[in-house]
């Protein structure tokens, strides 16, 4: 079936679209009205997001339109970006180097191939399993000693995060649910979407009537007003999506929830990490969003969860 | 083309950000010096270059690693088009006469980039400079001297390793060297390795 013969897909895509619409008459609005001051650079910085806005969502459209093949490249692209990102903070030793060789040139293709000839059982213990044995064997043989625990712990979790949680994502493709053959790009596209709404509602919650922060000593821009205000929308936007899923309204709306929910950690916990590393951001490559690691924070912690309520609940 | 390729490959790997403290569209002769910490050392600085100033500027290297293998002799001489030279010869007559091959090479368009460290630094720390880069200077008091601080490549593709680990990386094209004419060598080659090393706390 191609993309345009599903009515929902081309939906979801035009919605997207709509909305980016919006969001720049919205912010080219902002621009004539807040021309000096603090309120300014913020102003900048919004209309920086929305541009890097429409190039994402353009190219994850685009992605997911064409098929299978395209989708699994461009996140095992974004997690080879993720993970530079993340190895780039990590304090390495050259005892790593050639563990930290494969892990990028090795086990990251290996598990989208996986995705790829669907061989869920390899795909599910490839990283957990046998890299993180594979893995500690290879730094262990460099002989260097010197901060091995702290040094082999963060290298496994790098990896975890960048490729494993997040090849969950095309990882949805290769489920198997009745009713719903052939759509799961659609599925894919939902999850994405609450995922990243769900941050944009929160950013503009927080931004509009934050008050108090939810965690003061990690993040000081994730305030209680932003948490409830982004997670309720988004509740009721991936509930109004329900005609794109398997799942009824109601289902939609709890794995909107969970999904966000978790998103919001995924979030506080990569804020921890970079508190912890002593830096603001974890790259400059989207401009006005920071590196890669800081745009798919929320995703990367959301996937795995949302790839296996589906899974138990809906696929065979 | 494979110049281009090769360029953007290398940017891949290494998420260069690049940062420049002078005008990266002069075309004035330059000699472009680096901290040395690893083989990517020059690539880095030629593929941060803008295109048109790349395809004028040589690294310098040795005669004895890049004439090693059909590839690298490919590479040296025609995308790098590398001034080579003897690495080893510890004797004054040698070291003047390399210094005056790079001169004659420079011509009137051609410019350097050179690593007066003279070695790869295993630690990333700065290493003292060998007097290579004053004796240029006297010999080409024309060309502009830039200092640019290279950052993470040694994570990246530490000396003994022949694979890299991408990271990400900084390239930071300072200002250039002012000129001051009644310095001795010694000054003169700290005041240049100061100038390098204060890179690495700007932004």
């Amino acid at each position: 079936m191609t993309v345009f013969q599903d009515r929902a897909l081309v939906a979801l895509v035009g919605g997207v679209l709509a909305l980016l619409v919006v969001a720049s008459i919205a912010g080219w609005i902002l621009s004539l009205r807040v021309t000096s001051g603090p309120g300014r650079a913020t102003v900048d910085n919004i209309n920086a997001r929305i541009r890097a806005w429409w190039m994402m969502a353009l190219i994850f459209a685009v992605a997911v339109a064409t098929g299978r093949v395209i989708s699994i490249l461009l996140f095992s692209f974004i997690s080879f970006l993720a993970l530079r990102e993340f190895v780039t903070l990590a304090p390495t030793r050259p005892g790593d180097h050639r563990a930290l060789f494969w892990s990028f040139f090795i086990v990251t293709p290996l598990q989208y191939y996986l995705v790829w000839i669907e061989w869920y059982g390899l795909f599910s213990i490839l990283i957990p399993v046998w890299m993180s044995i594979f893995l500690a064997v290879r730094t262990t043989l460099a002989g260097d000693t010197e901060h091995f625990l702290e040094r082999t712990a963060i290298n496994q979790w790098g990896l975890l995060i960048c490729v494993y949680f997040l090849s969950h994502v095309p990882a949805l493709l290769m489920l198997r649910i009745p009713g719903y053959e052939n759509q799961n790009a659609k599925l894919m596209f939902f999850l994405v979407l609450v995922v990243q709404l769900s941050d944009v509602l929160q950013f503009v919650w927080g931004k509009t009537i934050g008050r108090r922060r939810v965690a003061p000593t990690i993040s000081p821009n994730k305030t209680w007003e932003g948490l409830i205000g982004g997670v309720g929308c988004t509740t009721l936007i991936g509930a109004a999506l329900w005609w794109a899923t398997p799942f009824s309204p109601d289902e939609a709306g709890i794995m909107a929830l969970v999904v966000t929910t978790m998103g919001f950690f995924g979030g506080l916990i990569m804020s921890a990490i970079k508190r912890d590393r002593g830096v603001k951001d974890y790259g400059a490559f989207i401009e006005g969003h920071g590196g890669m690691l800081d745009r798919i924070d929320s995703l990367c912690f959301a996937a795995p969860v949302f790839f296996h309520l589906t899974r138990f609940f809906y696929a065979l | 083309m494979i110049a281009t390729a090769l360029a953007a490959g290398s940017r891949l790997v290494c998420g260069a950000s690049v940062r420049w403290h002078c005008d990266p569209a002069d075309s004035k002769q330059r000699i472009y010096y680096g901290n040395h910490s690893s083989h990517l050392d020059f690539v880095m600085i030629w593929s941060a270059l803008p295109p048109r100033l790349r395809r004028s500027a040589r690294p310098v290297a040795g005669r004895d690693y890049w004439e090693r293998g059909a590839l690298k002799r490919y590479l040296a001489g025609s995308v790098f088009r590398a001034v080579l030279i003897e690495r080893g010869q510890s004797d004054k007559a040698s070291a003047r006469a390399a210094i005056e091959y790079m001169a004659r090479e420079m011509g009137n368009q051609y410019s350097l980039i050179v690593f007066p460290e003279g070695t790869r630094s295993l630690d990333g720390q700065v290493g003292p400079f060998k007097s290579g880069l004053y004796h240029l200077s006297q010999l080409r008091p024309d060309v502009q001297l830039v200092p640019v601080y290279l950052e993470n490549l040694n994570r990246i593709l530490p000396k003994g390793e022949s694979l890299p680990v991408p990271m990400m990386s900084r390239v930071i094209f300072g200002p250039v060297l002012s000129s001051n004419g009644a310095e001795d060598k010694n000054d003169f080659l700290l005041r240049a390795r100061d100038a390098l090393t204060q890179l690495k706390d700007t932004r």
